[in-house]
């Protein structure tokens, strides 16, 4: 055998910094058989010069010998938490089923970008030809995975108990109000590599997740829902390691040659924009979807972009870049962001996956003191009118179809930067079709590449070509009825997964399971 | 006053150590509890030390098992095998 009779001194262990740089440094190499170009033929044509690979450094310095061992511990911690929940009834101790309507729309519209992540993230990994880069993306793809599976295998849990979660893949792939972050998503996978981690990495997980997962994960504690707040705060502290990784892609691709500069300030214009329109779905979450409140949107952004965000724009512009365009006109926005949000969904309640509800008189008075230039002079009076209908046994329910916007996707509801009272349009003329935006930010999204947004697969336009009935469905019939047949189309169940809370299934179990009142006192 | 970078960590018993020491070695550091959330804010410069960590468990601390429990964070980081460091680079 050749096995030394006495073991030699064990070798001395790495650090980390030169644990990571045997990791990615090591393992890459410049091809013979091939030249690198067709190895990696995608991440040159966006414009961006890069010279020095080995420049792009992961702050956290993760080695995959960690990632695993950490990744491991979060997820045993994860499970045994679950386990706890279902075994203990937990979905009973939220505070009312109202608030099982933000997982509704979590699990519909969040969870699988969480999975087009994974999809995205993997293939920008195999599209950059730095080795550092590449690990960072395939750790990335990986979390990803994880937190679609996390988010299923929790939620699943109230989909015995609740409505509108039984077929989620299959809607956020056809409902309206979902092609708003799935197109977000697909708008971000179908660019090359480096606007793809420009948009996800940083614009998104840097400059904008805080306000989903903090606000909301902190809600879902507030409300009782352990089994979220772990999911979530799982997913956030991978959330950490991207966000750094998008400041570092920025800082790196800004460093490597003066030309990147305008793209990348271009990109960062178009992200922070679609990233914010996506947001509007949270803002309603965090104003009138959880019972109990954690901070108002306005609040959230004021903290988590104003002040975080102007922090890391401030510490950018030594390299050329400026706050996003527009980011003025989120911020006048903000009074009226989930109040204008609301009421839209308030109207097409029948034709969604979740309920929505009028504000009871201490949710407006708390409303109220959180937007006191806004609230009670322009939502109220309405919110006070459906109220009143609804008395009356005329609640509301709108059965025309909005527009939507080419470029967001979002119904054009948002109203212009200087007049909450009036309707923001825009519009662009491109091949002899008029397109429709709800913002100049969407606008300028369109004009710099519209052959791209010509092609957006639009739920009313395709409602209306007839794109969206199941092939039994017929439409020349006396008796057709062409909501009900989206909503079938959609895997929706009528009276079951939308219209009005009050008069919700999910209403009537959960008093009749738990003994509390639908809705909290 | 320069602009702040801040770290939250989820509230459970193994962050209590964690965000008492960085508590001790920041001490222009602001800490506000939410539900089941801690963050911490500070202007400019903030540091994660592994020693001050071991010094309250009483154990071997490596600091990337910050991330078990970290929820988010703002600055540029610089991270070696004794400290944590988040700051803006500001002239």
């Amino acid at each position: 055998m050749n096995m030394p009779a006495a073991p030699a001194k064990p070798p001395r262990k790495l650090g980390i910094k030169e644990n990571y740089a045997l990791l990615t440094r090591g393992l890459g190499w410049e091809t013979s058989y091939e030249p690198m170009d067709k190895v990696f033929p995608q991440d040159r044509f966006e414009g961006i010069k890069i010279h020095d690979w080995d420049k792009w450094e992961d702050p956290f310095r993760l080695t995959m010998d960690a990632y695993w061992k950490y990744q491991g511990e979060k997820e045993r911690k994860l499970y045994a938490i679950i386990d706890a929940f279902q075994q203990n009834n937990g979905q009973f101790n939220v505070s009312d089923a109202r608030y099982v309507n933000t997982l509704k729309l979590f699990l519909t519209g969040v969870s699988p970008l969480e999975y087009a992540a994974h999809r995205g993230f993997a293939m920008a990994g195999r599209n950059f030809r730095g080795t550092s880069a590449r690990i960072a993306c395939q750790m990335q793809s990986i979390d990803e995975l994880r937190h679609a599976q996390t988010q299923a295998h929790t939620i699943s849990h109230y989909n015995k108990f609740f409505n509108g979660l039984h077929d989620y893949p299959h809607m956020h792939d056809r409902v309206w109000y979902l092609s708003v972050p799935k197109s977000y998503f697909e708008d971000a996978m179908t660019a090359g590599p480096f606007e793809f981690v420009t948009a996800i990495s940083f614009s998104f997980e840097y400059v904008l997740t805080n306000l989903l997962f903090m606000p909301f994960m902190s809600g879902a504690a507030f409300n009782g829902d352990m089994a979220t707040v772990t999911f979530g705060f799982s997913a956030q502290s991978d959330e950490s390691r991207h966000m750094t990784l998008g400041l570092e892609v920025v800082k790196f691709i800004l460093e490597q040659d003066p030309d990147n500069i305008p793209i990348v300030q271009r990109w960062l214009d178009k992200w922070f924009w679609r990233g914010y329109r996506l947001l509007t779905l949270v803002a309603m979450m965090m104003d009138y979807m959880l019972p109990k409140r954690v901070m108002s949107w306005a609040e959230a952004w004021e903290m988590y972009f104003e002040k975080n965000g102007g922090a890391l724009f401030h510490d950018l512009s030594r390299y050329g870049i400026r706050m996003p365009k527009y980011h003025e006109v989120a911020s006048k926005e903000k009074d009226r962001l989930s109040h204008e949000a609301w009421g839209t969904f308030y109207n097409y309640t029948q034709a969604a996956a979740f309920h929505t509800w009028i504000p009871a008189d201490s949710e407006m008075q708390w409303l109220s003191q959180k937007y006191p230039k806004t609230f009670d002079r322009l939502y109220r009076p309405r919110l006070e009118f459906w109220r009143e209908q609804q008395a009356q046994g005329k609640r509301f329910y709108n059965n025309t179809l909005p527009m939507l916007c080419q470029t967001c996707q979002v119904p054009m509801f948002f109203t212009e930067p200087d007049d909450p009272t009036k309707i923001c349009y825009r519009e662009s003329d491109y091949r002899d079709n008029k397109f429709h935006f709800c913002s100049d930010g969407c606008k300028d999204i369109f004009d710099h590449e519209p052959e791209k947004y010509v092609q957006a697969w639009l739920p009313v336009h395709q409602i209306y070509q007839g794109n969206c009935f199941l092939p039994d469905a017929n439409p020349a019939a006396p008796d057709f009825d062409p909501l009900a047949e989206v909503l079938r189309y959609y895997h929706m169940q009528v009276g079951h997964d939308g219209h009005e809370y009050l008069d919700s299934p999910d209403r009537r179990n959960w008093e009749q399971w738990t003994g509390k009142p639908g809705v909290a006192a | 006053m320069s602009d702040a970078v801040f770290i939250a960590f989820q509230a459970n018993d193994e962050t209590r150590s964690i965000v008492e020491a960085i508590g001790a070695d920041n001490p222009q550091a602001s800490i506000v509890h939410y539900p089941a959330m801690v963050k911490i804010d500070a202007p400019g410069r903030l540091v994660v030390r592994r020693e001050s960590i071991e010094n309250l468990i009483g154990r071997a601390f490596d600091l990337r098992e910050l991330q078990v429990n970290l929820i988010s964070l703002s600055g540029n980081i610089d991270e070696s095998d004794d400290e944590f460091v988040l700051h803006w680079n500001q002239s």
